[in-house]
């Protein structure tokens, strides 16, 4: 039953031929015995599912989803033991449509990160090869679907955070258009590019999960929700449909052989499926990253500052209010976060805003304007998901501009707001590659589509990661 | 020494909270005097994962006061984050609004106003401890019932020249968004604030100076002495060929201190960005359409119609429309008694409001029906200037029946040759040498004999008619 997908699960339970008490115990006896560190907290008991298409099936979410009296710690030592007293908006629907809490996963502290070494909980390990890392910041959310310890998973996606595991660790992630799901409750690393979304073993649970997700909400006021109904993906072929290739970001610089051979076989069986390949320029996409990381810091540089110990979380004891802000947030926030909240307070302080800030916004205008052009040419622009694949715990960690060049194909479609679904699409020295695959805003069902139909001939097999798991 | 004469330049900036159902950013009911802490919810307590949602009903009134005002509405206005840390900021930063406000210029009675936008309030810090501040407090906590109440905040131009203008002013101010319903502007209890910011310069001088601000003043009276006391500060400094320094500055009102908070140097630097929780205002034509329709009568248009339809002398349209509750209690007491000139009436609620504490003469014992009657009885001559004033004063101190204090205290006016001219008769007598001048032609003694007949009759005659008497007690016709 733990081959099962979720929507087959769902099906199962539906039909009154499997037990969800008896379905979340395996998993639970699964998630309890994690040797990936994928989970930072797991259910004691099946919880009473809600009467919904999802019924019974569990789900594990990241931690920096606020669960009522449930640990959300955003993997941060300074929201250690946090029990929020409300539950964010997507995981709230989910339950409402019968999923189950599985358990909470690791992440890399704050959803700052590519690698998930920036835990305050520790590392997650990948389960195709335990030395390797899962990719971030939802790593721990991408293991632990990878290794069958969890039917599906709730990520979030700023900069690739769902994509890169979910490629890294052969599953399906999807980073939804931004304001499609709510943000309410999920805790914020930066508030215009978060946007929550699915990790699946396949296609369809992908648009499934994010069916029951999507929504506007009236508690986050740029959460519109979607205008369609998201249907269970069926096409088998793909003719007619144009994919583009941006040359800056698939051009084969930076990215490894490995990665670029699985990526040109993959575009050869979309050929065969029917599409049409065609090159296109997203001539501003280089300088993405250097946006990204600007902005990014600087709305998590305010975002952050809630983090005072006055009333909540750690708080360091201190002699007067400044010493206890300061040690309160030395003690409390890692290295990489507080490296993150100086660049972002630098750019944003008065006489570099401009320099910084400002310039940053005006990359991500053209970067908005090129996308929107880019699809009057193509239905869809399609990159690896990660220029490599998994690479090895701590070989990246003492340089954070390599690490942060994990995100540069990743990193566009986050600026621009739009879709992007990482698919698996094939093994590079015996580790997964994944497919990355944009659509403009809101055509999530044609993304979905088109990654189903590509999925049937790429035929992936992600059992070495179940096996690898161990438990 | 310099024999410079300096005038004040001074310009205010004015937090009003708003009276909407909820918070500016979440659906707390706004709290006033409950118990700390019960009014709050993720949202105004800044838990991690909350989202603001802007209250659409502040942005009505925003509008509102933008239109009372005759600001520019701005069709798209946007959001920033303040930042800074401070315990009464659950959030580290403030959500308000920076370089795209909602309101932008207008006028109200020659003082231009700069802006008018929307923000957030901050919670309250109770300190225990001798400081009452928070360094070298024992401890602070937070009442976190205020924090996210709406506040319109309101910028004028540097047009203010006195204390007493800029007092005089804000009256106005405070009457206009009464008018509005957009705020009960109670000062003491902290929903209307002001910030004055003030400089000096050499009389003719064009180029403004060095400016201070002085910090959330809570009454009309502080207000004016802290203004005050601030233009005699720089003026000494500036006479003594001193430069004022750029300085944020707190008033005491107990000891007439004025204290340093911070340095231009020590200034915050608050590192403004648009707050992406917050998608921009867009102001539709129905929303200006239900502005529009809320708008009531505004002070200006209160005074035009005191001018016009009742003729009211400039003093008394000015002060009935200036003073909303005392143009409101004078508009009941002419309904209660329409025969009565209305000027007279203005005047009698003038003398009211000099004998009332507080702004609302409602909150007396005097009810608008008997100044009505109190007047009504000064203009039939059954009681006199003088008598009325005494009924008056009965009336403030204890409520009642006008008619019935003047019947108790014999108040009634003396009126008639019958009963008056035995007391003219009696004073002439008591000063034969006035009587003499008078009966020459030198009317000047005329007032000290009318003073002893007043005196005699507590007031209830009528000078005129006693002068009357007088002439034809002494033969003069
Ligand atoms: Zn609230």
């Amino acid at each position: 039953m733990l081959d099962l997908t979720a929507a087959g699960a769902a099906r199962a339970i539906a039909a009154g031929e499997l037990d969800p008490t008896e379905l979340f115990e395996a998993y639970r006896a699964r998630a309890a015995a994690d040797e990936l560190n994928a989970f930072t907290w797991v259910a004691d008991a099946a919880p009473e599912p809600a009467d919904g298409p999802l019924r019974g099936v569990p789900l594990a979410v990241k931690d920096l989803f606020c669960t009522e009296g449930v640990p959300s710690q955003s993997g941060s030592r300074i929201l250690e033991g946090y029990l929020p007293p409300y539950t964010a908006t997507a995981v709230r629907r989910l339950e409402e449509a019968g999923a189950t809490l599985l358990g909470k996963t690791n992440q890399d502290e704050f959803a700052m990160g590519s690698s998930n070494e920036n835990s305050a909980f520790g590392p997650v390990l990948n389960p195709w090869d335990r030395t390797r890392v899962p990719g971030g910041s939802s790593g721990g959310s991408a293991a632990a679907v990878a290794a069958g310890l969890a039917p599906w998973a709730l990520g979030t996606d700023t900069g690739g955070s769902i994509r890169q595991p979910a490629a890294l660790c052969g599953i399906v992630g999807l980073k939804p258009t931004y304001g499609s799901v709510s943000r309410y409750g999920m805790i914020a690393f930066a508030s215009s590019l978060d946007q929550a979304g699915p990790f699946t073993r396949d296609v369809t649970d992908a648009a499934l999960l994010y069916r029951h997700m999507a929504g506007a909400d009236p508690q986050d006021a740029t959460a519109v929700g979607h205008p369609d109904t998201i249907a269970l993906p069926s096409a088998q072929r793909l003719d007619g449909v144009r994919l583009g290739v941006p040359e800056e970001l698939a051009g084969g610089e930076g990215l490894e052989p490995g990665v670029l051979a699985a990526f040109e076989a993959a575009l050869q069986h979309a050929r065969d499926l029917g599409a049409v390949i065609e090159q296109v320029s997203l001539p501003t996409a280089p300088k993405a990253l250097s946006a990204y990381y600007v902005l990014a810091p600087a709305e998590c540089s305010s975002n952050l500052s809630r983090f005072d110990g006055v009333r909540y979380g750690m708080r360091a004891d201190a002699d007067d209010l400044d010493s206890m802000y300061t040690e309160t947030r030395h003690d409390g926030f890692g290295p990489e976060v507080r490296r993150r909240i100086l660049i972002g307070t630098y750019a944003l302080s008065s006489g570099y805003y401009d320099a910084y800030y400002a310039t940053a916004q005006r990359v991500r205008t053209l970067i908005v304007r090129e996308f929107e052009q880019a699809f009057t040419q193509v239905d869809a622009i399609v990159t690896p998901t990660s220029p490599t694949i998994a690479f090895e715990l701590g070989s990246k960690t003492a340089d954070p501009l390599a690490m942060y060049l994990n995100d540069v194909l990743t990193v566009p479609m986050s600026l621009a707001g739009i879709p992007a679904i990482s698919i698996p699409c094939g093994l590079s020295e015996g580790m997964p590659v994944g497919l990355q695959i944009a659509g403009p805003a809101f055509s999530e069902n044609r993304l979905l589509d088109t990654a189903y139909a590509l999925e049937q001939v790429l035929e992936f097999d992600g059992s070495p990661a179940r096996v690898g798991a161990g438990a | 020494m310099s024999t410079v004469e300096y005038e004040a330049v001074i310009g205010l900036e004015i937090h009003v909270q708003l009276q909407t159902a909820t918070k500016m950013f979440c659906s707390c009911a706004l709290g006033f005097g409950e118990e700390p802490n019960t009014r709050t919810c993720p949202v105004c307590l800044g838990l991690p994962g909350s989202l603001p949602v802007a209250n659409a009903e502040a942005i009505h009134y925003g509008l509102m006061i933008g239109m009372a005002v005759g600001s520019e509405l701005a069709p798209r206005s946007i959001f920033h984050r303040k930042n800074y840390f401070y315990p009464d900021l659950p959030k580290g930063y403030q959500i308000s609004q920076f370089d795209e406000p909602l309101c932008s210029g207008g006028e109200l009675a020659g003082v231009r106003i700069h802006r008018v936008h929307l923000e957030e309030d901050a919670a309250k810090l109770v300190h225990a401890g001798a400081s009452g501040r928070i360094h070298g407090s024992e401890a602070s906590v937070v009442d976190f019932n205020r924090g996210g109440t709406p506040l319109a905040e309101i910028v004028t131009e540097p047009d203010l020249e006195s204390a007493e203008q800029a007092g005089e002013w804000l009256r106005l101010l405070r009457t206009t968004l009464r008018r509005l319903g957009v705020s009960d502007v109670n000062m003491e209890e902290g929903s209307l604030r002001c910030d004055a910011n003030i400089s000096l310069r050499p009389v003719g001088e064009t180029e403004l100076g060095t400016k201070t601000e002085l910090k959330n003043m809570n009454s009309f009276r502080f207000i004016e002495r802290g203004i005050r006391a601030e233009i005699a500060r720089q003026e000494a400094i500036l006479r003594a060929g001193d430069k004022v320094t750029q300085e944020t500055l707190h008033f005491d009102p107990r000891t007439e201190a004025i204290t340093s908070l911070r340095s231009k140097e020590e200034a915050h630097d608050y590192r403004y960005f648009p707050e992406p929780d917050l998608p921009p205002v867009t102001i539709t034509e129905a929303m200006l359409e239900r502005a529009r329709a809320a708008m009531p009568e505004l002070p200006a248009a209160r005074e035009a119609r005191f001018l016009d339809e009742l003729a009211l002398n400039a003093e008394s349209a000015r002060l009935l429309s200036w003073r909303s509750e005392l143009g409101d209690f004078f508009e009941a007491a002419r309904a209660a008694a329409p025969n009565v000139e209305p000027q007279m009436l203005a005047n009698w609620a003038a003398e009211l409001a000099g004998r009332v504490d507080g702004d609302d003469p409602a909150a007396s014992p005097v009810t608008p029906q008997a100044l009505a009657d109190l007047a009504g009885l000064v203009a039939a001559g059954a009681v006199t200037q003088g008598g009325a004033r005494q009924v008056l004063d009965r009336l403030v101190a204890e409520g009642g029946d006008p008619a019935a204090i003047v019947e108790q205290e014999g108040l009634g006016a003396v009126g008639g040759a019958d009963e008056l001219a035995p007391v003219v008769r009696a004073a002439l007598e008591a000063h034969p040498d006035l009587a003499e001048r008078l009966r020459g032609g030198d009317m000047k003694p005329i007032g000290v004999i009318i003073g002893v007949v007043m005196k005699e009759t507590r007031g209830r005659a009528d000078g005129k008619e006693v002068t009357a008497i007088v002439r034809s007690e002494l033969g003069l016709g």
